[in-house]
């Protein structure tokens, strides 16, 4: 069983490291996400009303019938006509050239206000989120006294102060945008920051400049193009504003002075407000809507995290297996030809628990030993009914105490796991709700299940946690998870699962997550649990020192099927399986101490 | 503290690759009036080109921290680190740049530790850029190093998350070795992988060493790995180093009852054996 193999694509629930993390989702490939864009018809549609919007306006000389000013007082308020499409507005001015013309205001000046905010707000960003310190602190300050200011008002006394030009007004407009760009690029900086890949390319030599171009542009670009987008939105509406009030540049042609001079004559002419008011609507709408269709290309990149090209072993087809040696069945959980089978939205399910048998008799600890994505925990969570989106138990059968579960409605599912079957989950810290207090967490599930009082409640919940041996309950009781180490909240959750009397735990990786002096603490916890109540214990584990230390038998697993099973003494000992026995080889208890360091002269150049 | 727990061949050798006299290291505490969080209070070490220091200690006892030191990215209170003969625990921006020719790392998660985004062979080529390595120059050290480390050739041009957990730790140790480093220190490597991969990556770091005099500060919270990795071993408790000795010694016959505490602690497969060392640890606790 060599790496060089990829390992079997893990199920999604495997915890931590066996699951490629999420980060995926961050970085995006440009030429991918084009693609994705335009394969939505929202997308695609809003990317080509903007395009040809820009190009029309960029072309105006070109197709306009005449020029933005050129007037015929005689021709005022004409209608449509073969000349003029959109017909003249109050001056004899020609409306749809004026349209043209004054579009390459408005989007020039929503160009600058986006220019200017994007070269403050990025590269701030990027500086303060990487670097911190006293850079930052400033640079925040100086943000927030900016967000404090009312846009509207800083714009009307910037026109007063520095005279009537549009594009004085945007560049004014961009500084007040600017700080929207820089909270957003530096907290995604002050995250990837933290990353492990960051601190490699740091020890890898790489200046900070490389640094920020290989591994944190990358993840920024994303949401900076949708943020691009709003604030342009935002900066036509706010220009339009402007002019509409007549705190523009009057002279000039833009979309919103058009729409102040419609006002003027809308008894006379109402259909003159149509026009500008139809560009400014087409334009913001279409921002808005490309802006949600970006948004959605990102969030969509990834797709399952071991499809494509990943080479995969191919599987032999599940050759169905007469069970070997099934024997008679355990009277408190016993399984027979378990199949686990994930749904998967492209392609037929595919199975990870080939037919599994497994037996756990009262009073008895059974380990089941296997490596990342061997079926274990599947098999752990078909037992507890709670196996995870998409999984579903193919055949075979499933008793607790005499009773099949596989079928079972869920109400009833969750009944015999708040009574009879228990389960300890491998990561204690993850299992506590930050915001309730340990002797909450201890107490509301058993007053639920139990039906009885809070005093009672708190009773049993002081007397669970001597049981499971932390030092002084009453003040544990009233301690946040954040206030207690690993190896307490651990015991902590079994005390949780010890409160309904069960007949059987099913723990995964209980200690895995722990040192090894509070591992050794929580083994002998389980222990003791077996022999003073005669629990009967289903122990997930890979590690071969656990089993040896508290299993009465042992079921090896690999690649979704039981390969040996035995009492730990036989198959720790005396393995019959060639997979079991590489396993046992890997482990260095027996691996002789290297020996002492000798010195050695020339030191060789090749790799 | 320090005379007594660094016993053995203690931190001074004169012949040091690598060595720490009394680092400390301290974080600001949370909140104004907090007092600083100290995390190594007065550590010294050496190490000698081409050894392996097993540093083994519990979470949280500041053995990844002292790692994080000597590679420039934890702040050092007071203390010197000396790396090939000159002091490097204030060493500036371009120092650092320079010592990357001869400290490389390998993280514990093979997982966060390859940018998701960027190809094994983007991945590879980063230290050769640092460098100023030439374009074809770097694709052949490439294709060298994953020769190495037994990845296909292909590698290069394929994501990270088309591999499995231990040909991550792979491509980890790939770029580590480009600038052929004098010292490498490993930050738990093997301890997100399978128990059969975390074997042949350790022969893979092992077979390494012999041929190439590469030195490794090896962390780790897993007695069996640092007994099979380390030529001495150094066991950290609380932020001081509590015993340092041979592997040999430390493993087998170890002084501090700290050491001797974590020996018995961790399970053996073997059923006898282990529950003989389950008892004489009962019995030592209760003594």
């Amino acid at each position: 069983m060599s790496d060089n193999l990829p390992a079997d694509p893990a199920p999604p629930p495997r915890p931590a490291p066996d699951s490629a993390p999420a980060a995926d989702t961050r970085a995006a490939v440009p030429g991918g996400l084009l693609r994705r864009l335009l394969r939505n018809p929202l997308g695609a549609a809003s990317a080509g009303v903007l395009l040809l919007l820009v190009v029309a306006v960029l072309l105006a000389p070109l197709i306009a019938p005449q020029a933005p000013d050129a007037s015929a007082l005689g021709a005022a308020f004409e209608g449509p006509s073969a000349a003029h499409p959109l017909g003249m507005d109050s001056a004899g001015r020609d409306i749809l050239s004026r349209l043209l013309y004054g579009g390459r205001n408005t989007l020039g000046g929503a160009l600058i206000a986006l220019g200017v905010a994007l070269a403050l707000g990025v590269p701030t960003g990027l500086y303060a989120g990487y670097r911190a310190g006293w850079f930052d602190s400033a640079a925040n300050w100086a943000v927030n006294l900016v967000m404090a200011l009312p846009a509207m008002v800083v714009l009307l006394a910037s026109r007063a102060i520095l005279g009537p030009d549009v594009w004085v007004l945007m560049i004014v407009l961009g500084v007040l945008a600017a700080p929207s760009f820089f909270r957003l690029v530096r907290g995604i900086v002050a995250n990837v920051r933290k990353e492990l890949y960051v601190d490699a390319a740091k020890v890898s030599g790489l200046s900070d400049a490389r640094i920020v171009g290989r591994h944190i542009l990358i993840v920024v670009r994303g949401p900076v193009i949708i943020q691009v987008a709003l604030v342009a939105g935002i900066a036509i509406g706010l220009q339009a504003g402007l002019e509409f009030l007549g705190v523009g540049s009057g002279s000039s042609a833009t979309w919103g002075a058009m729409l102040n001079e419609a006002f003027q004559n809308i008894q006379r002419a109402p259909l003159l407000m149509l026009w500008p008011g139809l560009a400014l609507g087409i334009t913001n709408g279409a921002l808005v809507l490309l802006a949600a269709a970006l948004r959605d290309a990102l969030e969509e990149r990834g797709g399952p995290p071991d499809g494509g090209r990943s080479p995969r072993r191919a599987r032999p087809a599940p050759a169905f297996e007469a069970p070997a040696e099934a024997g008679p069945r355990s009277p408190l959980l016993s399984v027979r030809g378990l199949t686990v089978v994930y749904d998967r939205p492209d392609g037929p399910p595919k199975q990870v628990v080939h037919g599994v048998d497994l037996d756990v008799a009262p009073g008895e600890i059974v380990g089941l030993v296997g490596e990342s994505g061997s079926g274990k925990s599947q098999t752990a969570f078909s037992v507890l009914g709670i196996l995870p989106e998409g999984g579903r138990i193919g055949s075979g059968s499933v008793t607790v105490n005499g009773r099949e579960t596989v079928g079972l409605p869920e109400r009833e599912h969750r009944t015999l796991r708040g009574g009879t079957v228990a389960y300890v989950p491998q990561e204690p810290m993850s299992n506590l709700d930050p915001a309730f207090t340990i002797g909450s967490q201890l107490m509301e599930p058993m007053r639920h299940v139990l039906g009885i009082t809070r005093k009672e409640a708190e009773t049993r919940a002081l007397d669970l946690l001597r049981l499971v041996e932390i030092p002084s309950p009453e003040r544990t009781m009233r301690l946040y998870p954040h206030e207690i180490s690993g190896g307490m909240a651990q015991r902590v959750l079994i005390a949780g699962a010890m409160s309904c009397d069960p007949e059987l735990l099913i723990a995964d990786e209980p200690t895995t997550a722990l040192d090894v002096v509070v591992q050794a603490e929580v083994l002998e916890l389980l222990r003791r649990l077996q022999r003073d109540r005669g629990l009967g214990v289903l122990l997930v584990t890979h590690n071969l020192g656990v089993v040896a230390d508290l299993c009465d038998r042992v079921a090896v697993m690999s690649a979704g099927r039981i390969v040996e099973t035995g009492t730990a003494e036989q198959v720790v000992h005396a393995p019959r399986d060639l997979y079991t026995r590489s396993l046992l080889e890997a482990v260095l208890d027996d691996a002789p101490p290297r020996e002492p360091w000798q010195p050695r002269e020339a030191r060789s150049t090749t790799v | 503290m320090t005379s007594d727990a660094t016993g053995g061949p203690g931190g001074e050798f004169p012949d040091a690759l690598l060595s720490l006299r009394d680092l400390r290291v301290s974080y600001p505490g949370k909140g104004r009036r907090a007092p600083r969080a100290r995390i190594l209070k007065g550590v010294s070490l050496g190490i000698r080109p081409g050894e392996t220091l097993g540093l083994v200690g519990e979470s949280g006892s500041g053995k990844t921290t002292i790692g994080r030191a000597v590679l420039g990215l934890a702040p050092v209170e007071s203390g010197t680190i000396t790396f090939a003969g000159s002091r490097i625990e204030r060493a500036g921006r371009a120092r650092r740049r320079a010592l990357a020719r001869d400290l490389q790392v390998v993280f514990q998660d093979p997982y966060t530790s390859l940018n998701p985004s960027r190809t094994v062979g983007d991945t590879l080529g980063e230290p050769l850029l640092g460098q100023g390595t030439g374009t074809k120059e770097a694709r052949a050290r490439i294709a060298e190093l994953l020769e190495r480390v037994r990845l296909p050739a292909d590698a290069a041009d394929r994501l990270p998350r088309e591999f499995s957990g231990g040909q991550r730790q792979r491509v980890a140790i790939a770029r580590a070795l480009a600038l052929r480093p004098r010292l490498v220190i490993c930050d738990e490597p093997v301890s997100a992988l399978d128990l059969t991969t975390q074997r042949t990556v350790l022969e893979l770091l092992l077979e390494i060493q012999e041929e190439t005099r590469v030195a490794y500060l090896f962390v780790t919270h897993d007695l069996g790995v640092v007994r099979f990795m380390s030529h001495r071993v150094a066991v950290i408790q609380a932020g001081e180093l509590v015993e340092t000795g041979d592997a040999v010694q430390v493993t087998s016959e170890p002084r501090h009852p700290y050491t001797r505490a974590l020996m018995l602690a961790a399970p053996v497969a073997d059923v006898r054996e282990q529950r003989r060392r389950r008892e004489a640890a009962a019995l030592s606790a209760r003594s």
